[in-house]
């Protein structure tokens, strides 16, 4: 982003090109052709891949919204799970009780997934950190109680199935559907976290996480903004959540576990805190990794003793990767991808000249 | 899951419950004391607990296996390894997150609980396992005086539950290890120019807890078998902690009482779904109130 060295001078001479999301014709003629690779993915990739993308899109949308809270607002959740647990259940509860249509349940998740919003941000105006982190801990735990108790009260025990919605007489079913679906969404979610991150919003924000007696000293309303923070984040995680509920066409308590909260975290940790561009590589990374283990592992010798102990191995090999990224990469995908960046602009100088030059 | 079993499993009179109340609050107790120990001392919470809770009760079962036919050995060593095992977690992970920020050795912790789970399960199987037919144990209901019952190992439970809050008072007050712990909680910085080593007390708190914990799981699995589920009764003794107050030994206690008060009650007169719940509705009704707990020092909580 704006802070890394560019190859050559770019001066901006109007306010046009100040506010201009993309500056150079570089980036516009690469953001163009990755938008190319994006589309025509699913016409030749496999069923199999585009599935795979379709949860990558669908994680970054997700990991998208607590990094606005996590990296940006540096308010700390670990009840992710518990939010797209909301939203799902909402599509779910609405469409079993009432046949509502997605036009209205998805804007219906994202209403819930604001009021929880404000109830898992109330905390955050007295506690901090540590604390913070526990009692949105601790309502992740009441929320996927009250969606077990629906399913197990409306005898659904085993989880609520959905049937495909049907939009402007158009059934949304099939793997290159979703894709298409899940890409609009997650391209309108990058959207909105990058203007809102340009503006008053996204600045106080960052005061806020920089210090936050100091930016209420320069007059932001702290408890308002960390409000916010929370509300629009747990609304495009709910929205995240319903997405899921229509994309799996079923809903089930089970899928909403401690487990789906840590790995939402992971993202934001592997991808580099307080940076997009890490969201989404961070989703990337986190859904695409146990097949890349389960490949791994099947294509050793005598697969078939180990294929039963998958779900374990990766249970071990998550946990080692999130350990590694703590302990030696801090800043995550990201930092490494700003490290190789910088080589080949600084190249074939190792450092930034100490002084005097601009950035 | 196996608490409700275990607290359920008699039929209830007003005796009854007080038994189940007692016996599932030093269940807690015995666990949260461990996140008390790490927490006093380095202001680091061990997410991981619940995990290292079942390493525990997963090491005594191969150790009976090892030393079939001799119990008492098989216990110790048991015991000696679970510290063992706490030690090298310091040693090896959390002594690269001291001087990191706090919520970066928390998601440490819980990196690490999610390789032990499945490290576990790659060692030992996920299949619900008995310690206690592995070292030839049983484990008879006892009856006491008023009709109610207890099982053999959950009377031991809260009796070594009792037996470890009193040596843990004794080592703080009056052992110089102790001592040297408090201190280091207290200051570390003022600890470590007084010759303290910071890193030895660290790794200590880390053996002392684990061990704990490891009581904890070796009894609850003696008691009801052993299977993934385990985690959440650590997880849920970690509400206990912190209602009583993160930083103080007494205030588990307390708090063990409170939310074992709470969960029994809600199971036997509103539902027992509510099992898994009710300690964290505690918990958030405390964070409301009163966040540094009963019996924790008001601090200046740390920023991220």
């Amino acid at each position: 982003m704006s802070n890394q060295p560019r190859a050559s001078g770019y001066f901006r001479t109007s306010y046009a090109q100040d506010f201009a999301l993309l500056q150079t014709r570089m980036q516009r003629v690469s953001a163009v052709l990755f938008g190319i690779v994006l589309i025509g993915f699913p016409l030749i990739a496999s069923a199999f891949y585009t599935d795979l993308a379709t949860q990558v899109l669908l994680a970054s949308i997700g990991s998208l919204s607590l990094m606005l809270l996590t990296g940006y607002a540096g308010l700390i959740s670990l009840g992710h799970a518990g939010l797209l647990c909301a939203g799902a259940f909402t599509a779910g509860i609405l469409f079993k009780e009432f046949g509502t249509p997605i036009w209205l349940t998805l804007p219906a998740a994202a209403i819930v997934g604001a009021l929880l919003g404000v109830i898992f941000g109330l905390p955050s105006l007295r506690l901090r950190g540590l604390y913070l982190a526990v009692s949105t801990l601790a309502l992740h735990f009441v929320v996927v109680y009250l969606g077990g108790e629906y399913e197990t009260k409306r005898g659904h025990s085993t989880g609520i199935t959905i049937d495909a919605p049907i939009v402007f007489g158009y059934e949304l079913y099939g793997g290159a559907t979703w894709y298409y679906v899940m890409l609009v969404f997650a391209a309108l979610t990058l959207f909105l976290c990058v203007n809102l991150m340009r503006t008053r919003v996204g600045r106080a924000w960052r005061a806020i996480h920089a210090h936050e007696t100091v930016a209420e000293a320069l007059g932001i309303n702290v408890a308002a903004y960390k409000l916010l923070a929370f509300v629009i984040s747990s609304a495009i995680a709910a929205v995240a959540g319903a997405l899921f509920a229509y994309y799996r066409s079923f809903v089930s308590v089970e899928a909403f576990s401690l487990f789906l909260t840590i790995q939402y975290v992971a993202m934001v940790i592997i991808g580099g805190m307080g940076s997009l561009l890490g969201a989404i590589l961070g989703a990337a990374f986190v859904t695409v990794f146990p097949y890349v283990i389960e490949g791994v592992l099947l294509k050793l010798p005598n697969a078939q003793a180990y294929a039963g102990q998958l779900f374990a191995v990766n249970y071990a090999g998550f946990g080692l990767v999130m350990i590694l990224f703590l302990v030696f990469e801090p800043l995550g995908l990201v930092g490494i991808w700003h490290r190789i960046q910088t080589y080949f602009l600084l190249w074939p100088f190792k450092h930034r000249p100490v002084a005097g030059a601009r950035k | 899951m196996e608490s409700r079993q275990t607290s359920c499993q008699f039929e209830s009179s007003a005796l009854q419950l007080l038994v189940n109340i007692l016996f599932l609050s030093s269940i807690y107790a015995l666990i949260a004391c461990g996140y008390v120990l790490i927490y006093r001392v380095s202001r680091v919470l061990n997410l991981a607990h619940g995990e290292l809770m079942m390493v525990g009760s997963y090491l005594l079962l191969t150790t009976a296996w090892m030393f079939a036919g001799s119990p008492v050995t098989a216990i110790a060593s048991a015991v000696a390894l679970s510290l063992t095992v706490g030690v090298l977690v310091y040693v090896f992970l959390m002594r690269k997150m001291t001087g990191e920020m706090v919520l970066a050795a928390v998601l440490t912790t819980v990196a690490l609980g999610i390789l032990l789970r499945g490290l576990m399960v790659l060692i030992w199987s996920a299949q619900q396992q008995y310690p206690a037919q592995a070292l030839g144990f049983s484990n008879p209901a006892l009856a006491l005086p008023g009709g109610a019952r207890i099982s053999l190992f959950a009377a031991i439970l809260i009796g070594v539950t009792i037996v470890t809050y009193a040596a843990l008072f004794t080592f703080l007050r009056f052992g110089a290890w102790g001592v040297r712990m408090r201190a280091a909680g207290q200051n570390p910085l003022l600890a470590a120019q007084r010759g303290i080593n910071l890193h030895a007390i660290y790794a200590l708190a880390w053996g002392l807890s684990t061990l704990t914990g490891a009581l904890a799981g070796m009894l609850i699995s003696l008691d009801s078998g052993l299977t993934g589920s385990m985690v959440i009764i650590g997880l849920k003794a970690f509400p206990a902690a912190l209602v009583g107050g993160l930083d103080s030994l007494v205030g588990a206690i307390v708090g063990a009482l409170i939310i074992g008060i709470c969960e029994v009650l809600a199971i036997q007169y509103i539902d027992p779904l509510l099992s898994d719940v009710i300690p964290f509705i505690v918990l958030i009704a405390f964070l409301i109130v009163r966040p540094w707990g009963l019996f924790g020092t008001r601090e200046e909580l740390d920023r991220v």
